[in-house]
């Protein structure tokens, strides 16, 4: 374990270089133990007993009650993607690219980050505020002196369920938004329909596919990991909880974002 | 038999626990008193396996706890049952499913033989129409009747209760303490409470311990410590409010 120094013990010339020491052995030790925590829950899924109720229980937390709100944000990020794209296009008289543009945009990129961002204000603040208040009202301790670990009950079956989820959401976001733009594009401003759908099957093909398909699955783990480690590492009361749920949501859609821009670099 | 012998342990630089030396017979009811921040959940979370010492042990029937891990822990933690300050009831669940949870999590029982021990579980604790209510909706005392209900249902050897009556009313202190002594005559089980409910733990309790400033400063049968020459234990039991003089400690 690292034991930051104590920048104040070591002479004036020093300090600052203690100080940038200690936080760094700080990041480092946070780091592992952030490290340590999902491989914990990794173990817990692969490890017998598994807690099947539980993760239908989290599947249906995650999953069933983003599905309104999924929706709702994938058919205006749809319409707004048509009729932004459709302005542009027409510019240069490529109304004809308005399908394949608005569908690769949100199959390759926008369906995965808004969908996992989303997902993370309604279902990731609810984890991480759920977990951090068992934490303050000893519900974690209980489960623990009755030899049921914490990590196989509250954090694994969140990482699974986010796995099966979040690819499903995003291919139903996906949907929603192109059947959005569908409706700006060709009901609105009076593109053809086979014009919008028959370019679509032209341009996009299997990798895009895979590529919005893999980012949903890397974001399935993110969230739950990020935002049910900020529940058990919650500070005292409710001030603890209402911080580590602002902590959870803010880190995730930056983790998000960031792991969204390397998966978009080495991805085909 | 619980053994605590020479337990240290310090947050930071402050430290809680300076050398706790204890013995709690099987089947007795201890009560350790004390005042608030002084220690007493501390000692308690050592003993369910919560906290890990510094230095110093705690052995339950001769096998140290503080050395155990995982799977060994568990073993000795499946003879525990636990009444929280708080009750800390599962609010995602109802009261006859927080009383059920550990036999359906951990026995091998049949759904019908849990329902039939959760009902004699809450008609012994006097909840038996309350199994359908969400803790949210029930009373403080009833709260704690429920957790004492859940931490019974296993059946277990050993009981803590991390004061198991703190914000309830006098009625309602006493009808707790009734119910534990209850609870204990008929299940024999060895008991050990924290709690700071002074005189009425003396009506209950087979031996007291005071912990004081991380020591255990006093140890005996209730009208033992009671007639204690101890200015630190008078002043507790007294409640009153001067200082103890350093020199005349302990």
């Amino acid at each position: 374990m690292f034991s930051s120094p104590t920048p104040e013990l070591w002479p004036a010339p020093l300090r600052p270089i203690a100080a940038l020491g200690g936080l760094t052995l700080d990041l480092v030790s946070a780091l592992g133990r952030f490290g340590r925590f999902f491989g914990q829950a990794v173990g817990y899924v692969v490890i017998p007993p598994f807690k099947i109720v539980r993760l239908i229980d989290r599947i249906h937390f995650i999953g069933f009650r983003s599905l309104t709100i999924v929706i709702l944000t994938g058919a205006f990020t749809g319409m707004v993607l048509g009729l932004q794209i459709f302005l542009t296009l027409s510019r240069f008289g490529s109304e004809a690219y308005l399908g394949p543009a608005v569908a690769l945009s949100l199959i390759r990129e926008l369906g995965p980050v808004l969908c996992a961002v989303f997902v993370t204000g309604l279902a990731g603040s609810a984890l991480t505020a759920e977990i951090g208040i068992m934490k303050i009202t000893e519900q974690i301790d209980a489960l623990q002196v009755m030899a049921l670990n914490p990590m196989r009950y509250l954090v694994s079956p969140a990482l699974v369920a986010g796995v099966i989820t979040f690819p499903l959401l995003t291919a139903i976001f996906d949907v929603v938004g192109i059947l959005g733009g569908y409706l700006v594009g060709v009901e609105l401003l009076g593109l053809s329909p086979g014009t919008y759908f028959g370019e679509m099957k032209t341009f996009v093909n299997m990798s895009d596919l895979m590529t919005g398909y893999w980012k949903a699955i890397s974001f399935g783990i993110i969230v739950p990991w990020v935002c049910t480690y900020k529940g058990f590492n919650c500070g005292h009361g409710a001030e603890g909880v209402a911080r580590a749920t602002t902590q959870a949501v803010v880190l995730t859609s930056i983790l998000i974002l960031v792991w969204d821009y390397f998966l978009g670099s080495v991805l085909p | 038999m619980i053994r605590i012998q020479r337990l240290h342990k310090r947050f930071g630089r402050q430290p809680v626990l300076r050398g706790i030396d204890l013995d709690i017979a099987t089947g007795e009811i201890m009560v350790v008193i004390g005042r608030s921040g002084g220690g007493k959940s501390v000692l308690l979370k050592h003993l369910i396996g919560l906290l890990r010492p510094d230095s110093g042990t705690v052995a339950v029937d001769g096998t140290e706890i503080t050395r155990l891990r995982g799977g060994e822990l568990d073993r000795v933690r499946a003879r525990y049952g636990v009444v929280f300050q708080g009750g800390a009831l599962f609010d995602s669940m109802s009261v006859a499913e927080n009383v059920a949870f550990p036999l359906r999590e951990k026995s091998r029982l049949r759904h019908a033989e849990i329902r039939e021990r959760v009902e004699e579980k809450l008609e012994q604790v006097g909840l038996s129409d309350m199994g359908h209510k969400n803790p949210a909706e029930i009373s403080g005392g009833m709260r704690k009747r429920v957790a004492i209900a859940r931490a019974l249902v296993t059946e277990p050897e050993i009981v803590f209760f991390d004061e198991p009556t703190t914000g309830l009313d006098p009625i309602l202190v006493n009808t707790i303490h009734h119910l534990i002594v209850e609870l204990h005559r008929k299940f024999r089980f060895t008991a050990v409470m924290v709690s700071h409910e002074i005189p009425e733990i003396f009506e209950i309790a087979d031996r007291v311990a005071m912990l004081h400033e991380g020591v255990i400063v006093e140890v005996g049968p209730p009208e033992a410590v009671r007639a204690s020459t101890n200015p630190i234990v008078q002043q507790f039991i007294r409640g009153d409010v001067e200082m103890v003089p350093a020199g005349q400690r302990r």
